[in-house]
């Protein structure tokens, strides 16, 4: 699993993107597949959006944080009330079997490796 | 021409230039995970009877975050566990930008603020912390006969 640039994204960019902000990932892999986790503080269940196709993974959410009336900033760090990141899936990879949680704005995502790229041992005769 | 191991090639002067452009223009997360203050990031917002905090913090057990308020000074802190694998059995860690280990963050406020009337919530990885303003603060209408 590779990031891709906004140059080189296979994707469909008819749609007017929105600007957003980076969430910090962590990825780890094994021999059955892949997981990552990515920070999404203030997003909902029903805010977040994941497509996966065959080469892409698209994480893309929303926050929806509860605010008083007549609220005026006066420090911001967080600057954007929007998460983007993109990822291009590598071919071992069956985003078929995916599965995702989100967790007190911790996004964690499960894609299995395909049967045929799990590795096997190779067993040595003589 | 000059001959050298490292000539200067001009594609790829042209593409360190867009690499800091792009850098530049890009809302990507510093080393801390924001890009600055550190974790977690801090909104602070006022209305003209409170004030309120939002503290980016995901993945927290809600009662495990310390949050103190004395003399307008409101003080954060916590632990966030690390989700990765402690020992690497077979596992590769291809990206690690997420926070990890404690943290504690402290920001000074108004000093009109009512210590008695603090609320906080944790929702969806963001603790929000709402201080109403002293009564004797708050804007009042005064009537002019």
């Amino acid at each position: 699993m590779s990031e891709q640039t906004a140059a080189s994204r296979g994707v469909d960019q008819t749609a007017i993107e929105q600007p957003a902000l980076l969430p910090p990932v962590d990825v780890v892999e094994d021999d059955s597949g892949i997981t990552l986790y990515a920070d999404l503080p203030g997003v909902p269940k029903d805010r977040l959006n994941l497509q996966a196709d065959g080469e892409t993974l698209i994480i893309d959410g929303e926050m929806a944080l509860e605010m008083p009336k007549d609220l005026e900033a006066t420090h911001v760090e967080v600057n954007l009330p929007r998460y983007r990141r993109v990822f291009s899936l590598s071919k071992e990879l069956d985003p078929g079997k995916l599965s995702a949680e989100l967790k007190q704005g911790v996004l964690k995502l499960r894609i299995q490796k395909a049967e045929r790229a799990k590795p096997r041992r190779i067993e040595v005769a003589g | 021409m000059e001959l050298s191991l490292f000539p200067r090639d001009l594609f790829a002067e042209l593409d360190r230039l867009q690499r800091q452009v792009q850098r530049a223009f890009e809302f990507s997360p510093s080393i801390r995970g924001f890009a600055r203050g550190g974790f977690p990031a801090l909104n602070v917002a006022s209305t003209p009877q409170s004030v309120e905090i939002y503290a980016f913090a995901p993945g927290l057990e809600p009662k495990s975050i310390d949050v103190q308020l004395e003399r307008g000074v409101l003080s954060i802190a916590g632990e966030r566990k690390p989700a990765l694998p402690g020992e690497p059995e077979r596992a590769t860690v291809h990206v690690n930008e997420r926070f990890a280990g404690r943290f504690h963050r402290v920001i000074t406020l108004s000093d009109d603020l009512d210590p008695n009337e603090v609320r906080a919530a944790y929702r969806e990885g963001v603790l929000h912390v709402s201080i109403k303003r002293l009564e004797s603060a708050q804007p009042r209408r005064i009537n002019v006969n």
